[in-house]
C-alpha cells in the first residue's frame, strides 16, 4: 500500500498536493509574520495562500505524477536507465492516465484533453448566447457574464487550439520524418501534464470569492491588477499553458532538425512538418512575452510593484505592447499548423502534387517574420503614439500576401485533380471559404479609419471566429478525421462525418456571419446586455449557435463509437505517400520496424513510379531492432 | 460540356455573383446614421473595401465549386491520379505581385482617408471639451474658452453643429473607450495619459456615447449621449447650465462636484 504512495501516479500526486497547500500556508504565514507590523495583523490571508498554492500545488502535482522523476534521480546521483522504455506505449486505457513517453500516446492525450476543453468552452459559449438571446439580464449577472466570456476565450485559445495542434503534431511529426520518437520524450510527457493543470486552474476560478477572472482573455491592466483573486488564476494558468507550449515547440524544433530519416532534406519535408517548424519558431520567440505580461500583473497584484499603476509611475500601455507582442504571433501559432494539415489533405485528396511546394514553405517563413511586425494593429485606438499606426497598417496589409499565396496554391492544387470529397476534404474546402472571409475582414481591419469605428465591436468577434473557428477549428476537424485511422486503427463513420461537416458549416456561418453587421451598426463586444435595436439579430445568432453546439455532438458520437467499434482500418486508407501511412495503423511502438530512407518529394502523386520513402528490406530481430533506433535520451 | 464551355459558364456565374454582391453591399443597412464628416469618409472607405474584396472572395469560391463540379472523382477513378503539375512560376509571381499591389493601394487609400479625418480643417471654428471616464459613467467639462468664466462641469454632452470638436479624454480609474458610433470615431481613455479625437458633427440630433473597452461589471451600462445642436443653442445651453450651477453652488457648497456624480448617464 505504501508503495503506491511512493510510485509516481495519482496517489502520490494527491499527497504531495496536500503538502503543497501546507507549504503555501506556511510560507505566507512566515513572510507576513516577518513583516509583522500593523498592516499584517492577520497572518493567514486567503488570497496570499491561494496565490502561492497555484504554483506550489501545481508543481507538487507534476512532481507527484512523475513529471520530474528521471531528472531528480539523475540530479541526486541515483541510478537511472537512459534506455528505459517502460513508459512507452499504451496497452490499456489506463496507460493514457500516467506519465507516458511515447509521442503517439502523448499526441492522443493532448488531442483528447484539448477536445474536452473545446466542449467545456463551447458550452460556456452557449451560456453566453443564452444570456444574449434578448436584451436585459436573462440568466447570469454581469460579473458572471464577464467571467464566462473571459474563460471561454482563454480555454479555447490556451487549452484547445494551441495544444490540439501540438497534439496532432506530436502524433504525426515523428512518423512523417521517419523518427522513432520525439527528441526529448520525457520533456514531451511533462509538457502534456502541464495542460490539465492550466485548464483546471482556469475553470476552478469560478469557485473562488469574486468569481472567475472577468477581464477578458486580454486581461488589460489596470483592470486586471485590481480585480478579485480569480484573476490570479488566469495569470498563473497562462504560465503553465505557456511553459507547455514552449517545451513542445523546442521538442519539435530539435526533432525536426536532428531526427529526420536519411534522405529527408528540408525540401522533402511534408508541409505539415514545415508548418510546425514555423509555428515552433513563433512559440519559442513569442511565448515568453505573454509569460512576462502575466508575471507583471501578478507582481502588481500580489506585491504592489506598480508596473501598471499610472498614479505611481506605471505605464498602462506597456501591458498592451508586451501582451500583443505574443498575442498577435499567437494568431499564427493557431493557424500555421492548420495550413500544414490542409496542405496534406488537399494534396492527397486531389491526387496531385502540392502546387508551388517551395513557395508554400517560404510563405510560412515569411509569415513568421512578418508576424512579429504587426502587433500594434490591435492598438490602433489604444492611445499609443499615432505614427506607429502607419508602419503597422502597412505590414498588416502585406502579411496577407503570403497567406494569399497559400490559398491560391491550394486552389491550383485542386485544379485538374481527382477530388475525393470525403469528410477530411470537405472540412479542408470549407476551411478555404470561411478562412478567406476571415482573411478579408482582417485586411479591412488593417485600414485604420475603418478599424477605429469597429475596434472592440462584434465585427471583431465575427472576424476572430472566422479565423479561429472557420480557420483553425475547421482544419482541426479535417486533421482529426484524416489521421483518425492512423491513431486508432479504426475507420470513422463517413456518413456521420458528412453530416457533421454540413451542420457545422451552415450553423457556423449563420452564427458568426450576422455578427459583422451587429458590429458595424455599433454593438460593442463584451457586454452582458445591449440596446433594443440589436435584439432581432442577436436572437437569430443565439438560435443558430445552439445548432452549432449540437452539431458537435455528431462528431463526439462518431469519434467515440468508431474508436470503440468502427471497422478496422488498413495501414494506408487514403493512399498517401508520406511516411506515416507506410506503417501499420496504429503504428508499432517505435514507429518503424524497418528503417525508412527518403528518396523523393512527399507529394509525387501522378508521377509514374514515384516513391517518397523506401524501407530497409528485412526487419532486424524485432526487440534489438527497435531499441537500436532509440531516441536520444533527454 | 467542353472544358472551355464550362469555364466560360463558371466565369459568367462568377461575374453575376460579384454584381449581386456589390448590389447587396449597397442595399444592406450596414451603419448607424452618419452624423459627422468623418463618418461619411469612413463609410466611403468601407464601400470601396467591400467592392474591392467581393471579387476576391467570389474568385476563391468559384474555383472551389468549379473543381468540385468538374474534377470530383467519378466511379471507376478510385485509383486514378491527377496530372503531376508541380507549379508555374509565372502564375506564382502574378498571385504574389497582384495582391501586394492591391493591398498597398487599399492601405494607401486608407491613409488618405485617415489624414482627411484627423487633420484640423481650415476655416472651421473649433471648441475643446474634456471628457472624464470613470467606472461606470461619463462626465464632461467645458473649459473657460467656451464658458468665458469658470469651467462648467456636466454629465451632458452638447456640441455645436459644423464646428470641429476636439475631445481631450481623461480616465479616473481603468481604461475605457470613448466611442460615438454615429461619428465612427473612438479612442481609449487611458489612466495616466490624455488621449484625443477630433470630429466635425454635421447632423443635428442625439447619438449614443458608448464605453467600448471592458471596464468592469458595469461596462455594458456605461452609456451617455451626445447632442448635436446649432451653435446658438449650444451657447444658450452653456449659459443656462452656468446659471443653474451658480444657484446650485450657492445652495449646497458643501458637496463639491456632487452635481457631476448625481447626473447619471443617459442615452
Amino acid at each position: 500500500m505504501l508503495a503506491r504512495f511512493r510510485a509516481p501516479g495519482f496517489y502520490r500526486a494527491s499527497v504531495w498536493m496536500v503538502l503543497g497547500v501546507g507549504f503555501a500556508t506556511a510560507l505566507t504565514w512566515l513572510v507576513r509574520m516577518a513583516n509583522g507590523h500593523a498592516t499584517y495583523q492577520h497572518y493567514l490571508n486567503t488570497d496570499a495562500i491561494l496565490t502561492v498554492s497555484l504554483f506550489s500545488v501545481s508543481l507538487a502535482f507534476l512532481a507527484g505524477i512523475g513529471g520530474f522523476d528521471y531528472w531528480a534521480y539523475w540530479a541526486a546521483g541515483k541510478p537511472t536507465r537512459p534506455e528505459d522504455h517502460s513508459g512507452h506505449g499504451a496497452y490499456t486505457w489506463k496507460d493514457y492516465f500516467r506519465i507516458n513517453t511515447d509521442h503517439k500516446v502523448i499526441g492522443i492525450q493532448y488531442t483528447v484533453t484539448s477536445f474536452f476543453f473545446l466542449l467545456v468552452g463551447g458550452l460556456i459559449g452557449m451560456l453566453m448566447r443564452a444570456q444574449l438571446a434578448q436584451p436585459g439580464s436573462q440568466f447570469v449577472s454581469a460579473n458572471t457574464y464577464n467571467g464566462l466570456f473571459s474563460v471561454h476565450a482563454s480555454l479555447l485559445i490556451f487549452l484547445f487550439v494551441i495544444p490540439v495542434f501540438a497534439g496532432l503534431g506530436n502524433f504525426v511529426i515523428p512518423l512523417m520524418i521517419g523518427a522513432p520518437d520525439m527528441a526529448f520524450p520525457r520533456l514531451n510527457a511533462l509538457s502534456y501534464w502541464l495542460l490539465p493543470v492550466a485548464g483546471i486552474m482556469m475553470l476552478a476560478s469560478f469557485l473562488v470569492p469574486g468569481g472567475a477572472f472577468a477581464d477578458g482573455w486580454t486581461a488589460y491592466a489596470p483592470l486586471s491588477t485590481n480585480a478579485p483573486i480569480g484573476q490570479t488564476f488566469f495569470s498563473v494558468a497562462v504560465q503553465f499553458a505557456g511553459a507547455s507550449s514552449i517545451m513542445t515547440a523546442l521538442n519539435f524544433l530539435v526533432t525536426i532538425i536532428t531526427m529526420r530519416a536519411p534522405g529527408m532534406s528540408f525540401f522533402r519535408l511534408p508541409l505539415l512538418v514545415w508548418a510546425n517548424f514555423a509555428t515552433s519558431l513563433l512559440v519559442v520567440i513569442a511565448t515568453p512575452f505573454i509569460a512576462a505580461s502575466q508575471f507583471f500583473v501578478l507582481l502588481d497584484r500580489a506585491l504592489h510593484f506598480n508596473f501598471f499603476n499610472a498614479g505611481n509611475g506605471g505605464d498602462v500601455l506597456m501591458y498592451q505592447h508586451v501582451f500583443w507582442f505574443y498575442s498577435h504571433p499567437a494568431v499564427y501559432i493557431m493557424m500555421l499548423p492548420g495550413f500544414g494539415i490542409v496542405s496534406e489533405i488537399i494534396a492527397v485528396k486531389s491526387r496531385k502534387p502540392i502546387f508551388g511546394y517551395r513557395m508554400m514553405a517560404f510563405s510560412l517563413l515569411a509569415i513568421v517574420g512578418l508576424g512579429f511586425t504587426v502587433w500594434a494593429h490591435h492598438m490602433f485606438t489604444s492611445g499609443m503614439a499615432a505614427w506607429i499606426r502607419i508602419p503597422m497598417a502597412i505590414t498588416t496589409a502585406i502579411i496577407a500576401v503570403p497567406t494569399g499565396i497559400k490559398v491560391f496554391s491550394w486552389l491550383a492544387t485542386l485544379w485538374r485533380g481527382v477530388l475525393h470529397l470525403d469528410t477530411p476534404m470537405l472540412f479542408a474546402l470549407g476551411f478555404l471559404t470561411t478562412f478567406t472571409l476571415g482573411g478579408i475582414s482582417g485586411v479591412m481591419l488593417a485600414m485604420i479609419p475603418f478599424d477605429i469605428h469597429v475596434s472592440s465591436t462584434y465585427f471583431i468577434v465575427a472576424h476572430i471566429h472566422y479565423v479561429l473557428f472557420g480557420g483553425s477549428l475547421m482544419t482541426i476537424f479535417a486533421g482529426v478525421y484524416y489521421w483518425f485511422p492512423k491513431m486508432t486503427g479504426r475507420m470513422f463513420d463517413e456518413r456521420l462525418g458528412k453530416w457533421h461537416f454540413w451542420t457545422t458549416f451552415i450553423f457556423f456561418n449563420a452564427t458568426f456571419g450576422p455578427m459583422h453587421i451587429l458590429g458595424l451598426q455599433g454593438m460593442p463586444r463584451r457586454v452582458a446586455t445591449y440596446a433594443a435595436k440589436f435584439a432581432d439579430l442577436n436572437l437569430v445568432i443565439s438560435i443558430m449557435s445552439f445548432g452549432l453546439g449540437l452539431s458537435t455532438l455528431i462528431f463526439v458520437y462518431n469519434m467515440i463509437n468508431s474508436w470503440r467499434g468502427g471497422p478496422v482500418s488498413v495501414a494506408n486508407p487514403w493512399r498517401g505517400m508520406t511516411l506515416e501511412w507506410q506503417v501499420s495503423s496504429p503504428p508499432p511502438v517505435f514507429n518503424f520496424d524497418r528503417l525508412p530512407t527518403v528518396v523523393g518529394g512527399p507529394y509525387e502523386y501522378g508521377v509514374p513510379g514515384a516513391v517518397h520513402g523506401i524501407f530497409s528490406p528485412a526487419p532486424a530481430t524485432v526487440g534489438a531492432g527497435s531499441s537500436s533506433v532509440g531516441a536520444p535520451s533527454g | 460540356m467542353s472544358r472551355r464551355g464550362s469555364i466560360t459558364l463558371a466565369a459568367v456565374l462568377a461575374v453575376i455573383a460579384v454584381a449581386i454582391g456589390i448590389a447587396l453591399s449597397y442595399v444592406i443597412h450596414w451603419f448607424p446614421v452618419q452624423a459627422s464628416t468623418q463618418a461619411r469618409n469612413t463609410d466611403a472607405l468601407y464601400h470601396v473595401l467591400v467592392i474591392a474584396t467581393i471579387p476576391i472572395f467570389v474568385l476563391v469560391v468559384t474555383v472551389i465549386l468549379y473543381c468540385v463540379w468538374q474534377f470530383r472523382m467519378k466511379p471507376g477513378e478510385e485509383l486514378k491520379d491527377g496530372p503531376p503539375i508541380h507549379g508555374n512560376t509565372r502564375l506564382e509571381v502574378i498571385w504574389t505581385a497582384l495582391p501586394a499591389a492591391l493591398l498597398l493601394g487599399m492601405v494607401g487609400y486608407s491613409f488618405v482617408i485617415l489624414h482627411k479625418n484627423e487633420e484640423k480643417p481650415r476655416g472651421v471654428p473649433e471648441v475643446q471639451i474634456d471628457v472624464y471616464a470613470q467606472q461606470f459613467f461619463w462626465s464632461y467639462e467645458y473649459p473657460k474658452a467656451i464658458t468665458g468664466g469658470a469651467p462648467l462641469k456636466s454629465t451632458h454632452l452638447y456640441v455645436p453643429e459644423n464646428y470641429t470638436v476636439y475631445f481631450d479624454l481623461h480616465s479616473r480609474d481603468v481604461i475605457h473607450a470613448f466611442w460615438v458610433p454615429a461619428f465612427r470615431l473612438q479612442e481609449d481613455v487611458v489612466p495616466g495619459i490624455t488621449t484625443h479625437w477630433r470630429v466635425t458633427p454635421d447632423r443635428l440630433g442625439s447619438y449614443p456615447v458608448v464605453c467600448n473597452l471592458l471596464c468592469g461589471v458595469g461596462h455594458s451600462l456605461m452609456r451617455s449621449a451626445v447632442h448635436v445642436v446649432p451653435p446658438a443653442q449650444f451657447q444658450s445651453w452653456i449659459k443656462g447650465q452656468q446659471a443653474t450651477a451658480a444657484s446650485g453652488a450657492a445652495g449646497a457648497r458643501a458637496s463639491t462636484g456632487g452635481g457631476v456624480a448625481s447626473g447619471g448617464a443617459t442615452g
